[in-house]
């Protein structure tokens, strides 16, 4: 009877008590203006697809984007100049998202890459003018067939998916929630939301079509396996601590939580609900940085995407995706770093030397670059293992000198075409550094920074994560480090072999000439390259101050 | 503040690399002359720091300290000591000379298209080259050090790959392939050494926690830093493993012959009498003064592969059919005497050794120019295609048996001084060692004289006939290399007064004295 009584007031109490008003959530929205100004120019660029022209619709989408980002950038600098980095660093929006250096700092970055990033997507001056209309390299159509006559309709009346560009910004509004989100459905929530737009993206190649949305259900089947994990991670987590916030996760992690009701007693002594929710989580995250034996997607993806998607997608997700790694880590499972830490130690090592040794075989230069960021994924997994102040920063630094480099590396690709669009069979590119000195330079320039030469960045992010990973007693993973970084060289070399000292082919491709938007891109990262490889200190100090999460 | 003379000797040739690259497609003459004149310019920073040096003052001088990158505790840190100063004048003597000799070496063919600007490239990588070594042999935080010396693999890896004999090549993609091959096999086998020097490095600051030379030698001194033994050999092995592929010892030598056979003899100079001596410099600047008790434990295996490297370096070059490869056999074979001098641990070993260093740099630049111009007038690098060249070149034959000579360490010419005193040193606490090194002096006569009676004596071939003699430029190169061989052969006294001190220095910090002479001398 008493039980019935119990059971029955589940839905009765609220009949008879007093209705409490829901309470209006407090939202700091200044706080969150970058997120919110990236979504609200994502909306708009909705409604211009809707309203404006077809004639004029790529020059109000790239204005928008390009404004909107800055002006995302601007707000972080306006933060962060006012201390939220630092000293006014705290959890906003009801414990949702984090203000803090790391998410600043990561946002700043994730900023400024899509700005150069929009500009690769902007770029018109490569691919031939189709029926008298420039166009870019995208899809004309992305709903009619490939090979149809729908689609030869569309390229003959001029058609260009401007839609990427509100595409795009969904997806940075996602990732810059990402390395922010406070608790676990807000990470959930970012996940998909910059997600989904990027497994469209991936299928608008305007050639290769086929091998476009290919590479888009690939990457859409198993992202949604991924997110899949990482959801049922957060149920088994939620189980387990009664909370979806990192915070109050982390004090049951800890053992130092306050109020311990009956509830949370009877599950906080179940250690397989938070070492499998926890390991859940993690393979979630993993899958989007791209570690092994979380990669397969990675080459596949990157070859069939249009190469501005690629470019954008290897830099911009890759930092978000690190940056939430790094808060679950730091901020939520520190309690049991002792369980992760070995475990980490072992994907860090077999992507470093897989990525590494598999990159060796490859033909392809997109695939190519796939195998180099995996292994890259490596080597900033050494930096998140070292666990103290300096692995923060040194991911942080890492991330952001990577993420200009890639950029830059894809924007040359999308330079050396032939007459079936971008000629991005290795075999094509023998004696490009005697057809185009310029291109040849910049792009060896790019590949030595992706080699951990010397006064470039990439060296110097290197030095930074495995000083710290050696500072945090990971040494044999620093030698491990150096090791799969000397079987890279020999892949990047390779490729720098064929572009100098190879003879041309007298049917090589041919390299275009770019609009300024995508010289920009790449001027840009050969600019960050060399800066952060010879002067880094003021990066370093920002990436340092950078380094403290709230929790 | 003084003028930064250290900063200004690396400076220039890192500017003047920029503009040679900057100079327009057309105007490759003008490329030319500005290197070179850039080349003199840093010569005569080199002049002025060798007299700005002062022998019996501090260890480290000239220097420099400038913040760089804070985070890391890293300086920009500059110093040279005598040994430092002498391989500096050594450098910057030998550009000229090598930019002089490879004059014609990067004359854009015909079939090239007009935006390859292989000329200006040629020079502005000799000169970056030329930069980076300069520094490194005056860097005194470990973390500058390690830039340089992995960046100046880069610059070099184009001169290799991108530069062949011109002379025999025509098109020829096999000869592309071996000579990518050999750039490829360079690079890879000193990125593999310099990267676990890396983790050495990272090691030694997070043990030291600074990167300063200075600091971490007089922490050690006072004993206020203690490494345990065993991080102690780790950290050294990492050290001594880079410098050994780039010195080259045996068994890391293989890129040596490789390179220096494929690339075109200018740029076999560069490697060989410039670059690799930073692998030597660094074992006594580096090992010795960061590492001296595992510099010790590991004293017996280094003079082992020392001795190895010296016999099998002259055996190898003695079966050599091909001129350059023969020359950087006989390479192979000298460093393993700079590398037994340095490790036998006496004074006299020592200062041989750095004198070793720069004699080999010039009496190597000798040969190996003259060598070149033999090449480039036959078109071929086989010992077998000469024959009876004294007769129709008498110049390029007498100079390159003088270049032969001081090879072999002829008594009169510069290296026999260093030779000796190596010998001496070594023989005096290793004798057993010592006398096996002297079967290389014995093979090293076998190589030159038996690679001079094939080319040079005899009939004279067909293809030989009618062979000019050396031209004035080709003159201007040879001439002033052998008056210097024959002048520190006569009287090596002004270097070696510069070397002793540092190399006094370097006895201390290993804590090694020299044995006592087994006979007390008569008094």
């Amino acid at each position: 009877m008493s039980t019935a009584t119990a059971v029955h007031s589940l839905w009765t109490t609220a009949a008879d008590g007093k209705v409490d008003k829901i309470p209006a959530p407090h939202i700091e929205y200044a706080q969150l203006a970058p997120t919110l100004i990236v979504v609200g120019a994502a909306v708009v660029g909705v409604l211009i697809e809707a309203f404006v022209p077809r004639k004029s619709r790529y020059y109000a989408q790239v204005f928008l984007s390009v404004i909107a980002l800055a002006a995302a950038f601007a707000a972080v600098v306006a933060l962060a100049a006012d201390g939220y980095g630092t000293t006014k660093a705290h959890i906003a929006a009801m414990g949702a998202v984090a203000v803090d250096g790391p998410a600043l700092f990561l946002q700043g970055t994730i900023l400024l890459a899509s700005i150069v990033a929009i500009f690769t997507f902007a770029e018109r001056r490569l691919d031939p003018e189709a029926h008298g209309s420039r166009v870019d390299s995208f899809a004309a159509q992305a709903a009619s067939v490939p090979g149809s006559d729908s689609e030869q309709a569309a390229v003959k009346a001029g058609f260009t998916t401007t839609e990427v560009f509100p595409l795009a910004l969904f997806a940075v509004s996602g990732m810059l929630v990402f390395p922010a989100a406070n608790d676990l459905l807000t990470l959930f929530v970012a996940l998909e939301v910059f997600s989904l737009p990027l497994y469209l993206l991936c299928a608008l190649a305007r050639r290769k079509r086929l091998m476009s949305q290919e590479a888009a259900v690939k990457y859409f089947l198993l992202g949604a396996f991924s997110s899949a994990f990482l959801l049922f991670g957060i149920a088994l987590l939620y189980g387990y601590a009664g909370s979806v916030q990192y915070a109050a996760i982390a004090d049951v992690v800890d053992g130092t939580v306050q109020t311990v009701d009956p509830a949370l007693a009877g599950t906080m002594g179940n250690d397989a609900l938070l070492l499998i929710g926890g390991a859940m989580l993690l393979m979630g995250l993993l899958f989007k940085v791209g570690a092994v034996p979380f990669h397969m997607w990675t080459p596949d993806v990157y070859q069939g995407a249009p190469t501005p998607v690629t470019g954008f997608m290897a830099a911009a997700t890759k930092v978000a995706a690190f940056g939430a790694l790094l808060r679950l880590l730091y901020v939520v499972l520190p309690g049991m770093r002792w369980d992760w830490r070995p475990v980490m130690w072992g994907v860090a090592i077999v992507t470093m030397v897989g990525g590494a040794i598999v990159a060796i075989t490859q033909t392809d230069i997109k695939r190519l670059l796939a195998y180099s960021s995996i292994a890259h994924a490596g080597f900033i997994l050494a930096g998140v293992i070292a666990t103290n102040a300096d692995g923060i920063s040194s991911v942080l630094f890492y991330l952001g000198a990577y993420s200009f480099v890639t950029i830059g590396a894809f924007a040359c690709v999308t330079l050396v075409r032939d007459a079936g669009g971008e000629a991005t069979h290795l075999s094509k590119w023998a004696g490009l550094g005697r057809r185009s000195p310029l291109v040849a330079a910049v792009f060896a320039v790019f590949l030595l920074a992706f080699a951990g030469i010397p006064l470039t960045s990439g060296f110097t992010g290197k030095f930074a994560v495995f000083k710290a990973a050696a500072e945090g007693g990971a040494g044999p993973l620093v030698v491990v480090g150096v090791i799969s970084s000397a079987i890279a060289a020999f892949f990047y070399i390779r490729v720098i072999v064929l572009m100098f000292f190879s003879e041309p082919k007298p049917d090589g491709p041919t390299v275009a000439v770019p609009s300024p938007l995508t010289m920009t891109a790449i001027g840009v990262g050969v600019a960050v390259t060399l800066v952060l490889g010879v002067a880094p200190q003021y990066f370093l100090d920002l990436a340092g101050q950078a380094g403290v999460f709230v929790r | 503040m003084s003028f930064p003379l250290l900063t200004a000797t690396a400076a220039l040739p890192a500017v003047g690399a920029i503009a040679t690259a900057a100079v327009p497609a057309e105007r490759r003459t003008a490329a030319k002359w500005l290197a070179l004149l850039v080349s003199l310019g840093t010569l005569a920073l080199a002049a002025v720091q060798l007299v700005r040096f002062e022998p019996g003052g501090d260890r480290y001088q000239l220097t420099e300290s400038h913040a760089w990158i804070k985070d890391f505790g890293v300086r920009y840190e500059l110093g040279v000591d005598g040994i430092g100063v002498a391989l500096i004048a050594l450098t910057a003597l030998l550009i000229p000379f090598i930019i002089v000799a490879g004059w014609h070496d990067a004359d854009p063919l015909e079939t090239h298209s007009s935006r390859w600007r292989p000329t200006q490239g040629f020079f502005a990588l000799i000169l970056a080259v030329e930069a980076m070594v300069v520094l490194s042999f005056e860097a005194t935080d470990v973390f500058l050090f390690y830039i340089l010396f992995e960046a100046m693999l880069i610059p070099m890896y184009f001169l290799i790959g991108g530069f062949g004999d011109r002379a025999h090549e025509h098109g020829d993609e096999a000869a592309a392939t071996q000579r990518s091959y050999a750039a490829v096999k360079f690079l890879l086998y000193n990125l593999v050494g310099g990267l676990l020097m890396l983790a050495a490095v990272i090691g030694l600051y997070v043990v030291a926690g600074t990167f300063s030379l200075d600091e971490i030698a007089a922490a050690r001194a006072n004993g206020s830093l203690d490494m345990a033994t065993n991080t102690e050999r780790l950290l050294f092995l990492g050290f001594f493993f880079a410098f050994a592929v780039k010195a080259p010892l045996w068994p890391l030598h293989t890129w040596l012959p490789n390179a220096m056979g494929e690339a075109t003899a200018p740029v076999a100079v560069l490697i060989t009498a410039v670059v690799d001596k930073v692998g030597t410099f660094a074992m006594l600047r580096f090992c010795l003064q960061l590492f001296p008790e595992a510099s010790k434990w590991a004293t017996p295996v280094i003079l082992v592969l020392a001795v190895i490297s010296i016999i099998y370096g002259a055996l190898l070059a003695v079966g050599q059919r091909d001129i350059k490869r023969l020359v950087a056999y006989a390479s192979i074979s000298h460093f393993g005497f700079i590398v037994m001098g340095i490790f036998a641990m006496t004074t006299q070993g020592q200062s041989g050794a750095t004198l070793y260093m720069v004699n080999h740099g010039i009496s190597t630049a000798a040969l190996m120019l003259v060598a070149g111009f033999l090449i480039s007038r036959r078109g071929s690098r086989l010992i077998a295609d000469y024959g009876g060249v004294q007769k129709v070149a008498p110049l390029l034959a007498g100079t390159f048996l003088v270049g032969g000579l001081a090879t072999l360490s002829l008594p009169g010419l510069a290296p026999f001084v260093s030779e000796f005193l190596v010998l001496v040193g070594t023989f005096s606490r290793y004798p057993a060692i010592g006398v096996i090194a002297t079967l290389g002096i014995v093979l090293a006569a076998l190589y030159v004289l038996v690679l001079y009676q094939r080319t040079m004596t005899g009939p004279v071939k067909a293809e030989v006939q009618g062979m000019p003699d050396l031209k004035v430029r080709e003159l201007l190169v040879v001439a002033p290399l052998i008056a210097i061989l024959v002048f520190l052969g006569v009287y090596p006294k002004p270097l070696t007064d510069i070397v002793n001190p540092a190399v006094q220095h370097t006895m201390s910090d290993v804590h090694k004295k020299d044995p006592k002479p087994v006979v007390e001398a008569a008094q």
